[in-house]
């Protein structure tokens, strides 16, 4: 009854108050970092893969942000362990959405930094282990520039 | 589980009382008669009129008096935001030709002031928005230099609905008065909390209103001085000796006096108590700032930086242990700016998205203040835990 009126799913609630997956991995084979603290979200993501099957055998999150932005990188790390990195590829800020049960439509950038955070630490991985030659810019706004304008252009 | 709390509540601790606060059950039973027993438009001749009249004037009286001010003095409104727009537009429009068209205000009012101010701009007012230093206080040497022949008046928030900063009413009113400039404080958050005097604070208009006070929602009050010239922003029947047209809420006017009747000192005292035990025990957790000032403080307000961690992901945690609160956080529902308020104390974005509100009132206990602490040191641990940011 009163959760027609709550902003939050039950489960962006559950994933935000009691996370699986949060932490760090030591010595990880792709880290990706995205968002800014100015603009009220980091989120970073490490990854441990198996070499062999280049399955995702370990994924982990630390977020600094809002309720949706620790509701989200614990949605992505569920959805992405066990998966191929092309698998994982192909994981879209909408699954993580789905994943959420929903969420408020001024927090769906906070899912957008968690498809990124995963894309961008799949690209570290791919770097280092020489499968790319060079990583692309496309995720990197964590230089300070922001206005804090993100929230509504995520 | 932790999540089931979130959908039955077994605690409900609310500390976002600088937003509203619940209706005082006395209150509430004031109110009653005025709905279905003598409901009475005051406008009218008849008993019934009359007696609802007679009502409407003891309730200005008491507003009245509980500032100094006569009972003529008051005009009843719909709320703190419009009274605030009533001083500002009203005021600048009694004066369009004598060149009078300066306002002073400063940068950590309620947006209500700052939107009407930004308006009035379009409308050929010149604003002078005051710098605060960081305890979020003016300076009186920065208020004189501003004053200009063109000024028309200085309006200047009492206590700080965000950080509980009290100004130095008295002092600005002296000023005011010396340079002959009109002078305007928006009391919502201090009515009751701390003494207003419009004869003392040479103050010629305060807003007050009744739903921070454990009053109805949907009532303010206007303090004008007497002989002022003020244009109405609703034209009519002619109520509120002119100023303001519409038939009178007369329930919510006696809800509204009733509120401020049964304010007590003790429950300043009371409020002050918790405030401090509140803070104290806060800033016991490593890396953590007030906002605001120690002293010259609201009885009711804390405001507090948990550095690294950000703040609506606090409000959302205490949320799901029954604890309401409020964020200055670019991420807060409503709004996607940070905090004008906390910018203006010099606060970083990153220190604004990391502060959160707290604030008491009159029936918060000492039992809920060591159970908020408890949650709120378990809290901070997990989410820094879980932060990037070290």
């Amino acid at each position: 009854m009163a959760e027609q009126f709550n902003a939050y799913t039950k489960e962006v609630l559950k994933r935000f108050t009691n996370p699986k997956h949060f932490g760090e991995i030591k010595n990880p084979d792709g880290v990706g970092q995205v968002g800014n603290p100015v603009c009220g979200d980091v989120m970073k993501i490490y990854l441990k893969i198996d070499k062999k099957t280049e399955k995702i055998k370990d994924i982990k999150f630390q977020t600094f942000g809002c309720v949706s932005a620790i509701a989200s990188s614990d949605a992505l790390c569920e959805l992405a362990k066990g998966k191929t990195i092309s698998e994982a590829k192909k994981i879209t800020n909408k699954a993580i959405v789905d994943k959420l049960e929903g969420l408020p439509s001024i927090k769906i950038h906070c899912s957008v930094l968690g498809a990124n955070g995963l894309k961008k630490a799949i690209e570290d991985y791919e770097f280092k282990t020489g499968k790319i030659s060079k990583k692309s810019e496309r995720y990197d706004d964590e230089d300070g520039s922001c206005e804090g304008n993100c929230a509504i252009a995520g | 589980m932790e999540v089931n709390m979130l959908f039955n509540k077994q605690k409900s601790i609310y500390l976002d009382n600088a937003a509203t606060t619940s209706v005082d059950k006395e209150v509430v039973e004031a109110m009653i008669p005025y709905f279905s027993e003598k409901y009475g438009n005051a406008s009218s001749q008849h008993l019934i009129g009359q007696e609802a009249k007679r009502a409407l004037e003891e309730s200005r009286e008491i507003i009245a008096k509980s500032i100094g001010a006569k009972r003529d003095e008051i005009i009843f409104t719909g709320s703190g935001t419009e009274a605030n727009n009533f001083v500002l537009k009203g005021l600048f429009f009694a004066n369009k030709d004598n060149k009078k068209n300066h306002i002073i205000t400063t940068k950590i009012e309620h947006d209500c002031i700052l939107n009407a101010c930004k308006w009035l701009e379009t409308q050929g007012a010149k604003v002078t928005y005051l710098n605060v230093n960081n305890e979020g206080f003016i300076d009186l040497n920065e208020l004189k230099k501003s004053i200009t022949p063109e000024t028309l008046i200085v309006s200047v928030i009492h206590g700080n609905n965000e950080i509980g900063t009290i100004q130095d009413l008295k002092e600005i009113g002296k000023i005011c008065k010396e340079r002959g400039v009109h002078f305007h404080t928006d009391a919502c958050q201090s009515y009751t909390k701390t003494d207003i005097d419009v004869n003392k604070q040479n103050l010629d208009f305060v807003t007050l209103n009744a739903h921070k006070i454990h009053g109805p929602k949907g009532v303010g009050a206007l303090f004008i001085r007497k002989g002022i010239k003020i244009i109405p922003l609703l034209h009519g029947g002619g109520h509120e000796f002119g100023l303001r047209s519409s038939t009178e809420n007369v329930p919510g006017i006696v809800g509204f006096a009733k509120s401020v009747r049964i304010a007590k000192e003790s429950n300043i005292k009371h409020m002050e108590k918790l405030r401090d035990k509140l803070i104290e025990g806060i800033l016991k957790i490593p890396n953590t700032q007030l906002n605001g000032p120690r002293d010259k403080r609201l009885c009711n307000n804390i405001n507090v930086c948990f550095n690294n961690i950000e703040g609506e992901a606090i409000g959302g945690f205490l949320d799901s242990y029954g604890i309401s609160s409020s964020t200055g956080s670019a991420c807060s529902s409503h709004s996607l700016e940070p905090s004008h308020v906390l910018k203006a104390i010099g606060r970083t974005h990153v220190q604004i998205n990391s502060s959160v509100r707290l604030s008491i009132s009159k029936f918060t206990t000492d039992e809920e203040i060591d159970y908020v602490l408890e949650i709120l040191n378990k809290i901070v641990d997990k989410l820094r835990k879980m932060s990037p940011i070290k």
